[in-house]
C-alpha cells in the first residue's frame, strides 16, 4: 500500500448539470510512468486539476502522495511538480532567476537553491545560457529546463500536461529520457500527450472518454484486448464513440 | 503548373537579427496538399505570413497563383484562404455572425459559396447562435476553416490546424482536407506531427528556418538509405541505454513500443550477443518500416 502514490475512488466533478469527470477510480504506483489519455474535452484537465489540489471534487475520494484531496491540498501541492506546454517558466527571467524563483516558491533554502542551480545547469549543459533570458532559449531547451524546475523540490509525483507539443522528434526523445531517469529515481510521472507513440513509453495508460475511464492497462495488454497493432488504433476505437463536443 | 512558387525567401527579425526563414525555396503544384513539416521555430508561420502577403520577406520572392507577393498583394488576398495557428475569429460574435462577416469582407454571401463549406458547417449549424468564444476547440477549428473558405479561395493556407488536437479529431480534419482537395483547392498545411506527412502529396521537412528536404513522402522514405531495425526487450529503459553504447550502430532511439536502430548496410554479427551479454532478456529484432519521423531524425543528426 505504501507504494501507491495516487489513489482515487469514484472521483467526480460536476459543473452544474455537466459531469466533467464521472466516478473515476484508479491507482498509480511509486516510480510508475502513467499516461493519462483522452480526446479533447474528455475531462483530463479537470481530473488533473483535482489531483493537483487545485479544484475541489464534487464527490468521491482521492489520496495524493498520502494526502487527502479535500483537506490537505497545500500538502499535496508541496509534494508534486507540475509542468505544462502552455505555462512553465517566466520568459522575462533568466535561467538562473527562474530556478531561484521556483526554488523560493517551494521553500528551498538559499544554500539548497545555489547547489541545485549549479547541478541543474551542469546536467542540462546550460552553462553558456545560465544568465540568458528564458525567452531566448529554443523551445526544446525550455521544455527540458521546465521539467527540471518541476523536479527542483524533489516531488513524489510530477504532472506533465502535454509536455512535448511542437517539439522536434529528437528533442522529444531526449525529453522522454529525462522522464525515464526521473521514474528510475522513483519519481512518479503522470503525463498527458497526443502523441500515441509516447503512450507506448508509459508503464500503464488510461483512456478517458466522456468523463469516464474506459480503459486502463499496460500498452501491450490494451493492444491485445482491442486486437490492435498500435495505440493509435486502440485510442481510435475508444474515442471514436465519444458523444461530447468538449 | 505551380500554384505557389517560393524562391530563396529569407526573413530576419529584430535587433538580434534572428533568422526565422533562411533562403527557402519550394514550389507547390496546383491541386496538391503540400505539407510544411517541422517543430516550433522551424519558420513555418513566417513563410505562411509572407505568402499570404501579411509580411514582407527580407530577401527572395514568391508568387501565388502567378501573382507576385509584393506587387500583386491585392489579387493574392482575394484568392487565398488563411487559417492562422492562433484562433483569430471574433469571440464576441456568434458562429453565424463570424461567417457572415468574413463573407461580406470578401464581397460575397454565405449562400453563394455554401456548397464548399456545407460538409463542415452542418456540424456547426446547431450552434450557429452561440458566441464563438463559448465553442469547444474542435468547433472553433471547424468554424475557422469555414471562414477561410467562404470566399472560395483557390489556395488554402492552414497553419498548424491540428496542433494539440486529439488523434480522432485529427483524422476527421484530414478527411475534410481530402474533400477540399477533391474540389480542386490547393492546400498548404503546416504540422509538427510527422505522421501527418504521409497524408500530403509533397512535403518540406523544416528545421530552424531551413528546408532539409522537399519531396513526396514516399520518395523521402525510399531514399532513407540506411538499414533500419526495430528492437524490443523486456526492459526498454535498459535497452535504450545499452544501444547507445553500441558503437557500430549509426543511431538508436525510442520509437513507440520499439527502439529503432540504424546500421550502414547490415546488422553486425556481434550485435545480438552484445545485447545478451549486457543482461537484456526477451530480445526481439526485425526490419523496421521507415517512417517520415525516422527520416527527419536522420536529417537532424547529419
Amino acid at each position: 500500500m505504501s507504494d501507491t502514490v495516487i489513489q482515487t475512488e469514484k472521483l467526480t466533478k460536476r459543473f452544474g448539470d455537466f459531469i466533467a469527470v464521472n466516478e473515476i477510480s484508479f491507482s498509480v504506483n511509486k516510480g510508475e510512468i502513467f499516461g493519462f489519455l483522452g480526446a479533447n474535452g474528455a475531462g483530463k484537465t479537470t481530473a488533473m486539476r483535482m489531483l493537483c489540489g487545485l479544484l475541489k471534487p464534487s464527490s468521491g475520494n482521492a489520496q495524493i502522495a498520502g494526502f487527502d484531496i479535500y483537506k490537505q491540498t497545500e500538502k499535496i501541492k508541496q509534494s508534486i511538480g507540475y509542468m505544462s506546454q502552455k505555462f512553465s517558466l517566466y520568459e522575462d527571467l533568466t535561467v538562473l532567476e527562474n530556478i531561484r524563483f521556483f526554488g523560493g516558491i517551494y521553500g528551498l533554502s538559499n544554500t539548497q537553491i545555489s547547489l541545485k542551480s549549479k547541478k541543474l545547469v551542469d546536467e542540462l549543459g546550460l552553462q553558456q545560457e545560465a544568465k540568458k533570458l528564458v525567452a531566448e532559449l529554443p523551445l526544446g531547451w525550455k521544455q527540458k529546463l521546465s521539467f527540471s524546475v518541476a523536479l527542483l523540490h524533489d516531488p513524489k509525483i510530477v504532472f506533465l500536461d502535454e509536455p512535448t507539443g511542437g517539439v522536434d522528434p529528437v528533442t522529444r526523445r531526449q525529453f522522454w529520457e529525462m522522464i525515464y531517469e526521473a521514474a528510475h529515481r522513483d519519481v512518479t510521472i503522470f503525463v498527458t500527450t497526443h502523441y500515441m507513440d509516447e503512450a507506448e513509453y508509459c508503464n500503464r495508460i488510461s483512456i478517458m472518454v466522456d468523463g469516464k475511464i474506459e480503459a486502463l492497462d499496460s500498452p501491450s495488454h490494451l493492444k491485445q484486448k482491442f486486437k490492435a497493432t498500435s495505440m493509435d488504433e486502440v485510442f481510435y476505437q475508444l474515442a471514436r464513440g465519444a458523444k461530447r463536443e468538449e | 503548373m505551380y500554384s505557389v512558387e517560393v524562391k530563396d525567401i529569407s526573413k530576419v527579425y529584430g535587433k538580434e537579427k534572428l533568422v526565422a526563414v533562411d533562403h527557402v525555396s519550394f514550389s507547390v503544384n496546383k491541386g496538391d496538399i503540400f505539407g510544411l513539416i517541422g517543430p516550433d521555430g522551424a519558420g513555418k508561420t513566417s513563410i505562411f505570413r509572407v505568402l499570404t502577403t501579411l509580411l514582407l520577406p527580407d530577401g527572395g520572392g514568391a508568387t501565388v497563383e502567378g501573382f507576385d507577393i509584393v506587387k500583386d498583394y491585392e489579387q493574392i488576398r482575394s484568392r487565398v484562404g488563411y487559417m492562422p495557428g492562433r484562433f483569430s475569429l471574433y469571440q464576441d460574435l456568434t458562429v453565424e455572425e463570424n461567417l457572415h462577416f468574413f463573407a461580406t469582407l470578401f464581397g460575397t454571401t454565405i449562400r453563394e459559396n455554401y456548397d464548399l463549406i456545407k460538409d463542415i458547417y452542418v456540424q456547426l449549424e446547431k450552434f450557429k447562435d452561440r458566441r464563438t468564444g463559448k465553442l469547444s476547440g474542435g468547433m472553433k477549428q471547424k468554424l475557422a476553416l469555414c471562414c477561410a473558405l467562404i470566399h472560395k479561395p483557390t489556395v488554402l493556407f492552414l497553419d498548424e490546424p491540428t496542433t494539440g488536437v486529439d488523434p480522432v479529431s485529427r483524422k476527421e480534419f484530414w478527411e475534410m482536407l481530402k474533400r477540399l482537395k477533391a474540389q480542386g483547392i490547393t492546400i498548404i498545411v503546416s504540422t509538427p506531427y510527422m505522421d501527418e506527412a504521409d497524408l500530403c502529396d509533397r512535403i518540406a521537412l523544416m528545421q530552424a528556418g531551413k528546408i532539409l528536404s522537399v519531396e513526396t513522402p514516399a520518395h523521402i522514405i525510399n531514399n532513407y538509405g540506411d538499414l533500419l531495425v526495430e528492437v524490443k526487450a523486456d526492459n526498454m529503459y535498459e535497452l535504450l541505454k545499452v544501444l547507445k553504447e553500441y558503437k557500430k550502430a549509426l543511431n538508436s532511439y525510442a520509437f513507440g513500443e520499439y527502439a529503432h536502430v540504424s546500421f550502414e548496410k547490415e546488422i553486425p554479427g556481434d550485435f545480438l550477443p552484445f545485447l545478451q551479454q549486457r543482461g537484456l532478456s526477451g530480445i526481439f529484432m526485425a526490419p523496421a518500416n521507415v517512417t517520415i519521423e525516422d527520416c527527419f531524425i536522420k536529417l537532424l543528426k547529419s
